[in-house]
Protein backbone atom coordinates (compact mmCIF):
# COMPACT_ATOMS: atom_id res chain seq x y z
CA UNK A 1 0.00 0.00 0.00
CA UNK A 2 2.70 2.42 1.00
CA UNK A 3 4.96 1.64 -1.93
CA UNK A 4 2.00 2.13 -4.26
CA UNK A 5 1.25 5.47 -2.71
CA UNK A 6 4.89 6.48 -3.03
CA UNK A 7 4.91 5.57 -6.72
CA UNK A 8 1.64 7.31 -7.42
CA UNK A 9 2.94 10.65 -6.26
CA UNK A 10 6.50 11.28 -7.33
CA UNK A 11 7.91 14.38 -5.72
CA UNK A 12 5.05 14.55 -3.28
CA UNK A 13 7.39 14.98 -0.35
CA UNK A 14 6.35 17.65 2.09
CA UNK A 15 7.95 20.94 1.02
CA UNK A 16 10.70 22.25 3.24
CA UNK A 17 8.91 25.26 4.48
CA UNK A 18 8.04 26.96 7.67
CA UNK A 19 4.40 26.30 8.43
CA UNK A 20 2.42 29.51 8.14
CA UNK A 21 0.67 31.28 10.98
CA UNK A 22 -2.38 29.08 10.43
CA UNK A 23 -0.25 26.04 11.15
CA UNK A 24 0.63 27.32 14.62
CA UNK A 25 -3.05 27.61 15.30
CA UNK A 26 -3.37 23.92 14.40
CA UNK A 27 -0.37 22.80 16.42
CA UNK A 28 -0.89 24.66 19.69
CA UNK A 29 -3.85 22.63 21.04
CA UNK A 30 -1.68 19.52 21.15
CA UNK A 31 1.58 21.28 21.91
CA UNK A 32 0.44 22.89 25.15
CA UNK A 33 -0.66 19.67 26.88
CA UNK A 34 2.48 17.95 25.62
CA UNK A 35 4.67 20.66 27.12
CA UNK A 36 2.72 20.94 30.38
CA UNK A 37 2.00 17.28 31.07
CA UNK A 38 4.79 15.43 29.32
CA UNK A 39 7.95 17.42 28.60
CA UNK A 40 7.57 19.53 31.75
CA UNK A 41 7.06 16.60 34.15
CA UNK A 42 10.00 14.76 32.62
CA UNK A 43 12.33 17.70 33.30
CA UNK A 44 10.74 18.22 36.73
CA UNK A 45 11.30 14.53 37.46
CA UNK A 46 14.98 14.74 36.54
CA UNK A 47 15.32 17.81 38.77
CA UNK A 48 13.63 15.97 41.67
CA UNK A 49 16.40 13.39 41.59
CA UNK A 50 18.76 16.07 42.93
CA UNK A 51 16.47 17.01 45.84
CA UNK A 52 15.36 15.44 49.11
CA UNK A 53 11.70 15.62 48.09
CA UNK A 54 9.42 13.45 50.23
CA UNK A 55 5.69 12.96 50.39
CA UNK A 56 3.66 14.79 53.04
CA UNK A 57 6.53 16.77 54.51
CA UNK A 58 6.11 20.33 55.75
CA UNK A 59 9.77 21.37 55.56
CA UNK A 60 10.64 22.87 52.16
CA UNK A 61 12.41 20.61 49.70
CA UNK A 62 16.13 21.27 49.31
CA UNK A 63 18.75 20.66 46.67
CA UNK A 64 21.11 17.95 47.82
CA UNK A 65 23.23 17.53 44.74
CA UNK A 66 24.34 13.99 43.98
CA UNK A 67 23.52 12.59 47.42
CA UNK A 68 20.66 10.42 46.09
CA UNK A 69 22.95 8.93 43.48
CA UNK A 70 25.66 8.25 46.06
CA UNK A 71 23.12 6.44 48.23
CA UNK A 72 21.85 4.61 45.19
CA UNK A 73 25.34 3.43 44.25
CA UNK A 74 25.51 1.63 47.61
CA UNK A 75 21.94 0.37 47.61
CA UNK A 76 22.45 -3.37 47.18
CA UNK A 77 18.71 -3.99 46.86
CA UNK A 78 18.41 -1.53 43.99
CA UNK A 79 21.23 -3.07 41.99
CA UNK A 80 19.78 -6.50 42.64
CA UNK A 81 16.49 -5.21 41.27
CA UNK A 82 18.29 -3.62 38.33
CA UNK A 83 19.98 -6.94 37.53
CA UNK A 84 16.61 -8.71 37.68
CA UNK A 85 15.19 -6.02 35.42
CA UNK A 86 17.87 -6.63 32.80
CA UNK A 87 17.42 -10.40 33.05
CA UNK A 88 13.70 -9.93 32.59
CA UNK A 89 14.06 -7.49 29.67
CA UNK A 90 16.57 -9.67 27.79
CA UNK A 91 14.74 -12.85 28.76
CA UNK A 92 11.50 -11.50 27.34
CA UNK A 93 12.75 -9.57 24.31
CA UNK A 94 14.97 -12.21 22.70
CA UNK A 95 12.64 -15.24 22.74
CA UNK A 96 9.72 -12.96 21.95
CA UNK A 97 11.49 -11.65 18.86
CA UNK A 98 12.47 -15.12 17.63
CA UNK A 99 8.99 -16.54 18.24
CA UNK A 100 7.33 -13.53 16.63
CA UNK A 101 9.62 -13.82 13.61
CA UNK A 102 8.62 -17.46 13.21
CA UNK A 103 4.95 -16.60 13.54
CA UNK A 104 5.21 -13.69 11.09
CA UNK A 105 6.94 -15.91 8.52
CA UNK A 106 4.15 -18.50 8.93
CA UNK A 107 1.39 -15.91 8.68
CA UNK A 108 3.06 -14.57 5.55
CA UNK A 109 2.73 -18.01 3.89
CA UNK A 110 -0.28 -18.81 1.81
CA UNK A 111 -1.82 -21.13 4.39
CA UNK A 112 -5.50 -21.93 4.78
CA UNK A 113 -7.28 -20.21 7.72
CA UNK A 114 -4.59 -17.53 7.64
CA UNK A 115 -7.18 -14.82 8.34
CA UNK A 116 -8.35 -16.67 11.43
CA UNK A 117 -4.79 -17.20 12.65
CA UNK A 118 -4.00 -13.52 12.14
CA UNK A 119 -7.06 -12.50 14.15
CA UNK A 120 -6.35 -14.93 16.99
CA UNK A 121 -2.65 -14.07 17.15
CA UNK A 122 -3.61 -10.52 18.08
CA UNK A 123 -5.72 -11.48 21.12
CA UNK A 124 -3.02 -10.78 23.76
CA UNK A 125 -2.67 -7.22 22.47
CA UNK A 126 -6.32 -6.46 23.16
CA UNK A 127 -6.28 -7.62 26.76
CA UNK A 128 -5.65 -5.30 29.72
CA UNK A 129 -2.28 -6.15 31.29
CA UNK A 130 -3.99 -6.75 34.61
CA UNK A 131 -6.26 -9.35 33.06
CA UNK A 132 -3.24 -11.00 31.41
CA UNK A 133 -1.66 -11.25 34.85
CA UNK A 134 -4.81 -12.66 36.46
CA UNK A 135 -5.26 -15.13 33.61
CA UNK A 136 -1.74 -16.51 33.98
CA UNK A 137 -2.17 -16.77 37.73
CA UNK A 138 -5.03 -19.15 36.95
CA UNK A 139 -2.77 -21.08 34.56
CA UNK A 140 0.03 -21.28 37.14
CA UNK A 141 -2.31 -22.06 40.06
CA UNK A 142 -0.71 -24.89 42.10
CA UNK A 143 -3.72 -27.21 42.49
CA UNK A 144 -6.36 -26.40 39.88
CA UNK A 145 -4.05 -24.70 37.36
CA UNK A 146 -3.79 -25.55 33.69
CA UNK A 147 -0.02 -26.02 33.66
CA UNK A 148 0.23 -28.15 36.79
CA UNK A 149 -2.56 -30.33 35.48
CA UNK A 150 -0.93 -30.74 32.09
CA UNK A 151 2.45 -31.65 33.61
CA UNK A 152 0.99 -33.64 36.47
CA UNK A 153 2.68 -31.62 39.24
CA UNK A 154 1.41 -29.24 41.86
CA UNK A 155 4.43 -26.97 41.70
CA UNK A 156 3.79 -23.42 42.89
CA UNK A 157 5.40 -21.80 39.85
CA UNK A 158 5.05 -18.20 40.99
CA UNK A 159 5.83 -18.89 44.65
CA UNK A 160 8.99 -20.92 44.16
CA UNK A 161 12.11 -18.69 44.04
CA UNK A 162 13.74 -20.78 41.33
CA UNK A 163 10.78 -20.80 38.92
CA UNK A 164 9.23 -17.39 39.65
CA UNK A 165 11.35 -15.30 37.26
CA UNK A 166 11.18 -17.79 34.34
CA UNK A 167 7.41 -18.06 34.93
CA UNK A 168 6.82 -14.30 34.71
CA UNK A 169 9.15 -14.10 31.69
CA UNK A 170 6.90 -16.56 29.84
CA UNK A 171 3.96 -14.23 30.54
CA UNK A 172 5.99 -11.26 29.28
CA UNK A 173 6.76 -13.09 26.05
CA UNK A 174 3.09 -14.00 25.62
CA UNK A 175 1.83 -10.48 26.27
CA UNK A 176 4.07 -8.71 23.75
CA UNK A 177 4.00 -11.22 20.89
CA UNK A 178 1.31 -9.54 18.76
CA UNK A 179 2.99 -6.13 18.57
CA UNK A 180 6.29 -7.61 17.43
CA UNK A 181 4.57 -10.00 15.02
CA UNK A 182 2.50 -7.24 13.43
CA UNK A 183 5.58 -5.05 12.96
CA UNK A 184 7.53 -7.90 11.39
CA UNK A 185 4.59 -8.76 9.12
CA UNK A 186 4.71 -5.16 7.92
CA UNK A 187 8.38 -5.63 7.18
CA UNK A 188 7.71 -8.87 5.32
CA UNK A 189 5.32 -7.05 3.01
CA UNK A 190 8.39 -5.22 1.67
CA UNK A 191 10.29 -8.39 0.72
CA UNK A 192 10.57 -8.49 -3.09
CA UNK A 193 8.74 -11.64 -4.17
CA UNK A 194 10.55 -11.94 -7.53
CA UNK A 195 13.88 -12.04 -5.75
CA UNK A 196 12.59 -14.85 -3.56
CA UNK A 197 11.45 -16.85 -6.56
CA UNK A 198 14.68 -16.22 -8.45
CA UNK A 199 16.68 -17.47 -5.48
CA UNK A 200 14.48 -20.57 -5.25
CA UNK A 201 14.96 -21.30 -8.97
CA UNK A 202 18.72 -20.99 -8.46
CA UNK A 203 18.45 -23.73 -5.87
CA UNK A 204 18.86 -21.68 -2.70
CA UNK A 205 17.42 -23.51 0.31
CA UNK A 206 14.91 -21.98 2.68
CA UNK A 207 17.57 -20.84 5.14
CA UNK A 208 19.72 -19.21 2.45
CA UNK A 209 16.72 -17.48 0.96
CA UNK A 210 15.84 -16.15 4.39
CA UNK A 211 19.36 -14.89 5.03
CA UNK A 212 20.04 -13.31 1.68
CA UNK A 213 16.60 -12.06 0.62
CA UNK A 214 14.19 -11.82 3.55
CA UNK A 215 16.42 -10.67 6.38
CA UNK A 216 18.04 -7.68 4.59
CA UNK A 217 14.56 -6.41 3.71
CA UNK A 218 13.13 -6.65 7.23
CA UNK A 219 16.32 -5.75 9.13
CA UNK A 220 15.46 -2.08 9.80
CA UNK A 221 12.03 -2.95 11.19
CA UNK A 222 13.43 -5.91 13.12
CA UNK A 223 16.02 -3.68 14.74
CA UNK A 224 13.48 -0.98 15.57
CA UNK A 225 10.85 -3.26 17.06
CA UNK A 226 13.30 -5.30 19.12
CA UNK A 227 14.86 -2.14 20.57
CA UNK A 228 11.41 -0.73 21.32
CA UNK A 229 10.18 -3.91 22.93
CA UNK A 230 13.33 -4.06 25.08
CA UNK A 231 12.56 -0.55 26.32
CA UNK A 232 8.90 -1.38 26.93
CA UNK A 233 9.91 -4.46 28.87
CA UNK A 234 12.42 -2.60 31.00
CA UNK A 235 9.63 -0.19 31.96
CA UNK A 236 7.11 -2.92 32.57
CA UNK A 237 5.02 -2.76 35.75
CA UNK A 238 1.44 -4.03 35.74
CA UNK A 239 2.09 -7.62 34.67
CA UNK A 240 4.53 -8.48 37.42
CA UNK A 241 2.65 -6.35 39.94
CA UNK A 242 -0.38 -8.59 39.64
CA UNK A 243 1.51 -11.88 39.09
CA UNK A 244 3.93 -11.82 42.03
CA UNK A 245 4.12 -8.22 43.26
CA UNK A 246 7.91 -8.63 43.19
CA UNK A 247 8.01 -11.81 45.27
CA UNK A 248 8.99 -14.37 46.34
CA UNK A 249 11.67 -12.64 48.38
CA UNK A 250 12.28 -9.97 45.74
CA UNK A 251 13.10 -12.54 43.03
CA UNK A 252 10.89 -10.75 40.51
CA UNK A 253 11.14 -7.20 41.83
CA UNK A 254 11.66 -5.24 38.61
CA UNK A 255 13.15 -1.71 38.88
CA UNK A 256 9.74 -0.16 38.25
CA UNK A 257 8.18 -2.08 41.14
CA UNK A 258 11.09 -1.06 43.35
CA UNK A 259 10.80 2.61 42.42
CA UNK A 260 7.01 2.52 42.82
CA UNK A 261 7.32 1.22 46.38
CA UNK A 262 10.04 3.72 47.18
CA UNK A 263 7.90 6.61 45.92
CA UNK A 264 4.37 5.71 46.92
CA UNK A 265 4.80 3.41 49.89
CA UNK A 266 7.76 5.08 51.59
CA UNK A 267 7.22 8.54 50.08
CA UNK A 268 10.86 8.96 48.97
CA UNK A 269 10.13 11.01 45.84
CA UNK A 270 13.67 12.30 45.32
CA UNK A 271 15.27 8.90 45.74
CA UNK A 272 12.76 7.20 43.44
CA UNK A 273 13.33 9.92 40.82
CA UNK A 274 17.05 9.18 40.99
CA UNK A 275 16.26 5.53 40.20
CA UNK A 276 14.24 6.75 37.24
CA UNK A 277 17.25 8.75 36.06
CA UNK A 278 19.49 5.70 36.16
CA UNK A 279 16.89 3.86 34.08
CA UNK A 280 16.75 6.80 31.66
CA UNK A 281 20.51 6.68 31.25
CA UNK A 282 20.33 3.01 30.28
CA UNK A 283 17.34 3.57 28.05
CA UNK A 284 19.01 6.53 26.27
CA UNK A 285 21.96 4.40 25.24
CA UNK A 286 19.52 1.89 23.81
CA UNK A 287 17.51 4.61 22.14
CA UNK A 288 20.69 5.88 20.47
CA UNK A 289 21.23 2.42 19.02
CA UNK A 290 17.59 2.38 17.97
CA UNK A 291 17.82 5.75 16.21
CA UNK A 292 21.09 4.92 14.46
CA UNK A 293 19.52 1.73 13.15
CA UNK A 294 16.47 3.64 12.02
CA UNK A 295 18.46 6.29 10.19
CA UNK A 296 20.55 3.65 8.48
CA UNK A 297 17.33 2.03 7.33
CA UNK A 298 16.18 5.36 5.88
CA UNK A 299 19.32 5.83 3.85
CA UNK A 300 18.50 2.97 1.56
CA UNK B 1 18.14 -26.07 -12.75
CA UNK B 2 16.82 -28.87 -10.66
CA UNK B 3 13.78 -28.33 -8.52
CA UNK B 4 14.59 -28.70 -4.87
CA UNK B 5 12.45 -31.24 -3.13
CA UNK B 6 9.89 -33.63 -4.53
CA UNK B 7 6.16 -33.35 -4.01
CA UNK B 8 6.51 -35.61 -0.96
CA UNK B 9 8.95 -33.44 0.97
CA UNK B 10 7.00 -30.37 -0.02
CA UNK B 11 3.87 -31.84 1.44
CA UNK B 12 5.72 -32.70 4.66
CA UNK B 13 6.97 -29.12 4.85
CA UNK B 14 3.40 -27.82 4.49
CA UNK B 15 2.20 -30.16 7.21
CA UNK B 16 5.02 -28.94 9.42
CA UNK B 17 3.95 -25.36 8.85
CA UNK B 18 0.37 -26.10 9.84
CA UNK B 19 1.59 -27.93 12.92
CA UNK B 20 3.82 -25.00 13.91
CA UNK B 21 0.96 -22.56 13.40
CA UNK B 22 -1.26 -24.74 15.55
CA UNK B 23 1.33 -24.70 18.35
CA UNK B 24 1.53 -20.92 18.17
CA UNK B 25 -2.23 -20.54 18.36
CA UNK B 26 -2.42 -22.99 21.26
CA UNK B 27 0.15 -20.91 23.16
CA UNK B 28 -1.61 -17.64 22.37
CA UNK B 29 -5.25 -18.68 22.85
CA UNK B 30 -5.38 -21.51 25.41
CA UNK B 31 -4.70 -19.28 28.46
CA UNK B 32 -7.66 -17.13 27.47
CA UNK B 33 -9.91 -20.17 27.07
CA UNK B 34 -8.79 -21.28 30.53
CA UNK B 35 -9.86 -17.91 31.92
CA UNK B 36 -13.28 -18.33 30.32
CA UNK B 37 -13.59 -21.86 31.62
CA UNK B 38 -12.67 -20.79 35.16
CA UNK B 39 -15.20 -17.99 35.13
CA UNK B 40 -18.08 -20.49 34.71
CA UNK B 41 -16.90 -23.13 37.17
CA UNK B 42 -18.65 -23.71 40.51
CA UNK B 43 -16.37 -23.65 43.60
CA UNK B 44 -16.28 -27.44 43.88
CA UNK B 45 -14.81 -27.79 40.38
CA UNK B 46 -12.26 -25.04 41.06
CA UNK B 47 -10.83 -26.93 44.01
CA UNK B 48 -10.52 -30.23 42.21
CA UNK B 49 -7.11 -31.66 41.43
CA UNK B 50 -8.30 -32.84 38.06
CA UNK B 51 -9.66 -29.68 36.40
CA UNK B 52 -11.67 -29.88 33.17
CA UNK B 53 -11.79 -27.53 30.20
CA UNK B 54 -15.59 -27.59 30.07
CA UNK B 55 -17.23 -27.24 33.49
CA UNK B 56 -19.50 -30.15 34.40
CA UNK B 57 -22.00 -27.78 35.96
CA UNK B 58 -21.47 -24.34 34.41
CA UNK B 59 -22.77 -21.50 36.58
CA UNK B 60 -23.19 -17.74 36.59
CA UNK B 61 -22.70 -17.55 40.37
CA UNK B 62 -19.13 -16.26 39.95
CA UNK B 63 -20.42 -13.22 38.09
CA UNK B 64 -23.10 -12.53 40.72
CA UNK B 65 -20.54 -12.89 43.48
CA UNK B 66 -18.08 -10.61 41.66
CA UNK B 67 -20.71 -7.85 41.53
CA UNK B 68 -21.48 -8.39 45.22
CA UNK B 69 -17.84 -8.23 46.35
CA UNK B 70 -16.64 -5.18 44.45
CA UNK B 71 -18.31 -2.09 42.93
CA UNK B 72 -17.86 -3.39 39.39
CA UNK B 73 -20.59 -1.29 37.79
CA UNK B 74 -19.20 1.88 39.29
CA UNK B 75 -15.69 0.91 38.18
CA UNK B 76 -16.91 0.14 34.66
CA UNK B 77 -18.65 3.52 34.53
CA UNK B 78 -15.47 5.28 35.70
CA UNK B 79 -13.36 3.43 33.14
CA UNK B 80 -15.86 4.24 30.42
CA UNK B 81 -15.94 7.96 31.27
CA UNK B 82 -12.16 8.20 31.49
CA UNK B 83 -11.55 6.26 28.28
CA UNK B 84 -14.20 8.07 26.21
CA UNK B 85 -13.08 11.53 27.34
CA UNK B 86 -9.40 10.68 26.81
CA UNK B 87 -10.02 9.27 23.34
CA UNK B 88 -12.17 12.16 22.13
CA UNK B 89 -9.87 14.85 23.51
CA UNK B 90 -6.66 13.16 22.36
CA UNK B 91 -7.91 12.81 18.80
CA UNK B 92 -9.33 16.35 18.73
CA UNK B 93 -5.93 17.71 19.78
CA UNK B 94 -3.80 15.38 17.69
CA UNK B 95 -5.57 15.61 14.33
CA UNK B 96 -4.63 19.24 13.51
CA UNK B 97 -1.06 18.70 14.64
CA UNK B 98 -0.75 15.45 12.69
CA UNK B 99 -1.95 17.33 9.63
CA UNK B 100 0.79 19.93 10.00
CA UNK B 101 3.40 17.24 10.69
CA UNK B 102 2.44 15.31 7.57
CA UNK B 103 2.20 18.29 5.25
CA UNK B 104 5.11 20.50 6.36
CA UNK B 105 8.69 19.58 7.04
CA UNK B 106 9.65 22.03 9.72
CA UNK B 107 11.90 21.89 12.77
CA UNK B 108 8.72 21.69 14.82
CA UNK B 109 7.52 18.58 13.02
CA UNK B 110 10.91 17.00 13.48
CA UNK B 111 10.91 17.87 17.19
CA UNK B 112 7.43 16.40 17.53
CA UNK B 113 8.52 13.18 15.81
CA UNK B 114 11.50 13.02 18.15
CA UNK B 115 9.19 13.46 21.12
CA UNK B 116 6.95 10.64 19.90
CA UNK B 117 10.00 8.35 19.97
CA UNK B 118 11.41 9.66 23.26
CA UNK B 119 8.06 9.40 25.02
CA UNK B 120 8.10 5.66 24.35
CA UNK B 121 11.25 5.40 26.43
CA UNK B 122 10.15 7.38 29.50
CA UNK B 123 10.50 5.32 32.62
CA UNK B 124 7.07 5.86 34.10
CA UNK B 125 8.46 6.59 37.58
CA UNK B 126 10.17 9.67 36.29
CA UNK B 127 6.88 11.01 34.94
CA UNK B 128 4.43 9.84 37.57
CA UNK B 129 6.08 11.54 40.56
CA UNK B 130 6.05 15.03 39.01
CA UNK B 131 2.56 14.44 37.61
CA UNK B 132 1.41 13.38 41.06
CA UNK B 133 2.85 16.59 42.59
CA UNK B 134 1.46 18.83 39.83
CA UNK B 135 -2.02 17.30 39.98
CA UNK B 136 -1.93 17.52 43.77
CA UNK B 137 -1.28 21.26 43.54
CA UNK B 138 -4.16 21.60 41.10
CA UNK B 139 -6.35 19.51 43.46
CA UNK B 140 -6.87 16.99 40.68
CA UNK B 141 -5.57 13.97 42.60
CA UNK B 142 -8.24 11.34 43.14
CA UNK B 143 -10.38 12.77 40.36
CA UNK B 144 -11.28 11.40 36.98
CA UNK B 145 -10.51 14.79 35.41
CA UNK B 146 -6.88 14.49 36.46
CA UNK B 147 -6.72 10.93 35.18
CA UNK B 148 -8.22 11.99 31.84
CA UNK B 149 -5.60 14.74 31.45
CA UNK B 150 -2.85 12.19 31.98
CA UNK B 151 -4.46 9.68 29.61
CA UNK B 152 -4.78 12.31 26.89
CA UNK B 153 -1.07 13.06 26.99
CA UNK B 154 -0.38 9.35 27.29
CA UNK B 155 -2.38 8.60 24.12
CA UNK B 156 -1.05 11.55 22.11
CA UNK B 157 2.23 10.04 20.80
CA UNK B 158 0.54 7.03 19.28
CA UNK B 159 -2.39 9.10 18.03
CA UNK B 160 0.02 11.50 16.30
CA UNK B 161 1.93 8.54 14.88
CA UNK B 162 -1.16 6.89 13.42
CA UNK B 163 -2.85 10.09 12.23
CA UNK B 164 0.28 11.38 10.47
CA UNK B 165 0.25 8.16 8.46
CA UNK B 166 -3.43 8.57 7.60
CA UNK B 167 -2.95 12.22 6.53
CA UNK B 168 -0.08 11.20 4.24
CA UNK B 169 -2.40 8.69 2.61
CA UNK B 170 -4.79 11.51 1.59
CA UNK B 171 -3.53 12.65 -1.84
CA UNK B 172 -2.30 16.20 -1.78
CA UNK B 173 -3.55 16.60 -5.38
CA UNK B 174 -7.15 16.57 -4.15
CA UNK B 175 -6.47 19.55 -1.89
CA UNK B 176 -4.61 21.33 -4.67
CA UNK B 177 -7.43 20.73 -7.12
CA UNK B 178 -9.91 22.20 -4.66
CA UNK B 179 -7.62 25.20 -4.21
CA UNK B 180 -7.52 25.71 -7.98
CA UNK B 181 -11.31 25.65 -7.96
CA UNK B 182 -11.17 28.57 -5.57
CA UNK B 183 -11.89 26.92 -2.22
CA UNK B 184 -10.33 28.56 0.82
CA UNK B 185 -7.93 26.72 3.12
CA UNK B 186 -10.50 26.14 5.86
CA UNK B 187 -13.10 25.01 3.34
CA UNK B 188 -10.63 22.49 1.86
CA UNK B 189 -9.84 21.05 5.26
CA UNK B 190 -13.49 20.65 6.18
CA UNK B 191 -14.98 19.38 2.95
CA UNK B 192 -12.07 17.60 1.23
CA UNK B 193 -9.57 16.37 3.80
CA UNK B 194 -11.80 15.66 6.79
CA UNK B 195 -14.15 13.18 5.09
CA UNK B 196 -11.21 11.20 3.68
CA UNK B 197 -9.55 11.23 7.07
CA UNK B 198 -12.66 10.21 9.03
CA UNK B 199 -12.05 6.42 9.07
CA UNK B 200 -8.50 7.00 10.27
CA UNK B 201 -9.71 9.37 12.97
CA UNK B 202 -12.27 6.84 14.20
CA UNK B 203 -9.67 4.07 14.26
CA UNK B 204 -7.25 6.25 16.20
CA UNK B 205 -9.94 7.26 18.69
CA UNK B 206 -10.94 3.65 19.30
CA UNK B 207 -7.33 2.70 19.76
CA UNK B 208 -6.88 5.49 22.30
CA UNK B 209 -10.05 4.24 24.02
CA UNK B 210 -8.63 0.73 24.33
CA UNK B 211 -5.29 2.02 25.64
CA UNK B 212 -7.03 4.08 28.32
CA UNK B 213 -9.55 1.37 29.22
CA UNK B 214 -6.67 -1.08 29.78
CA UNK B 215 -4.35 1.32 31.62
CA UNK B 216 -3.41 0.43 35.17
CA UNK B 217 -0.35 2.24 36.58
CA UNK B 218 -1.58 5.85 36.45
CA UNK B 219 -4.98 4.86 37.81
CA UNK B 220 -3.31 2.98 40.67
CA UNK B 221 -1.26 6.01 41.70
CA UNK B 222 -3.67 8.85 40.98
CA UNK B 223 -6.98 7.48 42.31
CA UNK B 224 -7.47 6.79 45.98
CA UNK B 225 -11.16 6.47 46.88
CA UNK B 226 -12.74 3.12 46.02
CA UNK B 227 -15.74 4.76 44.32
CA UNK B 228 -13.48 6.52 41.80
CA UNK B 229 -11.30 3.59 40.80
CA UNK B 230 -11.26 2.12 37.32
CA UNK B 231 -11.80 -1.46 36.24
CA UNK B 232 -8.15 -2.67 36.22
CA UNK B 233 -7.55 -1.30 39.73
CA UNK B 234 -10.74 -2.87 41.09
CA UNK B 235 -9.68 -6.21 39.63
CA UNK B 236 -6.57 -6.24 41.83
CA UNK B 237 -8.87 -5.89 44.87
CA UNK B 238 -10.08 -9.44 44.28
CA UNK B 239 -6.60 -10.58 45.25
CA UNK B 240 -6.14 -10.46 49.01
CA UNK B 241 -3.16 -9.16 50.94
CA UNK B 242 -1.56 -12.62 51.07
CA UNK B 243 -2.01 -13.08 47.34
CA UNK B 244 -4.91 -15.46 47.93
CA UNK B 245 -7.85 -14.94 45.65
CA UNK B 246 -11.31 -16.32 45.20
CA UNK B 247 -10.63 -17.65 41.71
CA UNK B 248 -14.16 -17.86 40.34
CA UNK B 249 -15.27 -14.26 40.89
CA UNK B 250 -11.77 -13.04 39.95
CA UNK B 251 -11.95 -14.82 36.60
CA UNK B 252 -15.52 -13.63 36.02
CA UNK B 253 -14.64 -9.99 36.66
CA UNK B 254 -11.46 -10.20 34.57
CA UNK B 255 -13.45 -11.66 31.70
CA UNK B 256 -16.00 -8.83 31.87
CA UNK B 257 -13.22 -6.22 31.93
CA UNK B 258 -11.74 -7.67 28.74
CA UNK B 259 -14.89 -7.74 26.64
CA UNK B 260 -14.92 -4.07 25.51
CA UNK B 261 -11.30 -4.08 24.34
CA UNK B 262 -11.65 -7.46 22.71
CA UNK B 263 -14.79 -6.48 20.78
CA UNK B 264 -13.28 -3.19 19.60
CA UNK B 265 -10.06 -4.92 18.64
CA UNK B 266 -11.95 -7.49 16.59
CA UNK B 267 -13.83 -4.72 14.80
CA UNK B 268 -10.67 -2.70 14.28
CA UNK B 269 -8.13 -5.42 13.68
CA UNK B 270 -7.45 -4.57 10.05
CA UNK B 271 -7.46 -0.83 10.61
CA UNK B 272 -5.14 -0.93 13.60
CA UNK B 273 -2.52 -3.01 11.90
CA UNK B 274 -2.96 -0.81 8.83
CA UNK B 275 -2.51 2.32 10.93
CA UNK B 276 0.60 0.97 12.58
CA UNK B 277 1.98 0.17 9.17
CA UNK B 278 1.11 3.56 7.78
CA UNK B 279 3.16 5.20 10.49
CA UNK B 280 5.91 2.63 10.74
CA UNK B 281 6.86 2.14 7.11
CA UNK B 282 8.71 5.21 5.92
CA UNK B 283 7.62 6.82 2.70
Amino acid sequence: MTSMAAMARPGNRPPDGRPGRGAWFLVLPALIPILVLSVGPLLYGIALAFTDSQSGRTRPTQWIGLLNFQDLAQDRLFWESFRIGLQWAVGVTVPQFLLALGLALLLNQNLRFRWLARALAIVPWAMPEIVVGIMWRLVYQPDAGLLGDALGTDNDWLGDPTTALPAVIVVGVWAGMPQVTVALLAGLANVPRELHEAAAVDGAGAWRRFRTVTWPAIRPIALAISALSFIWNLNSFALVYVLTNGGPGGRTRLPMLFAYEEAFRYGQFGYAAAMGCVLVAVVSVLLAVYLVGRLRGDDR
Amino acid sequence: MKRTGTMGTRRTARAGQYLALLCYLAFLVLPFLWLMSTAFKPPRELATLDPRWIPDHPTLDNFRQAFDEQPLLQAAANSLIAAVCAAVIAVALATPMAYVMARHRSPLSRAATGWVVVSQAFPLVLVIIPLFLILKNLRLIDSLAGLVAVYVVWALPFALWMLTGYVRAVPRELEEAAAVDGAGKARILVSVTAPLLAPGIVATALFAFITSWNEFFFALVLLKSPEKQTMPVILTHFIGAEGVADLGPLAAAALLATIPSLVLFAVLQRRITGGVLAGAVKH
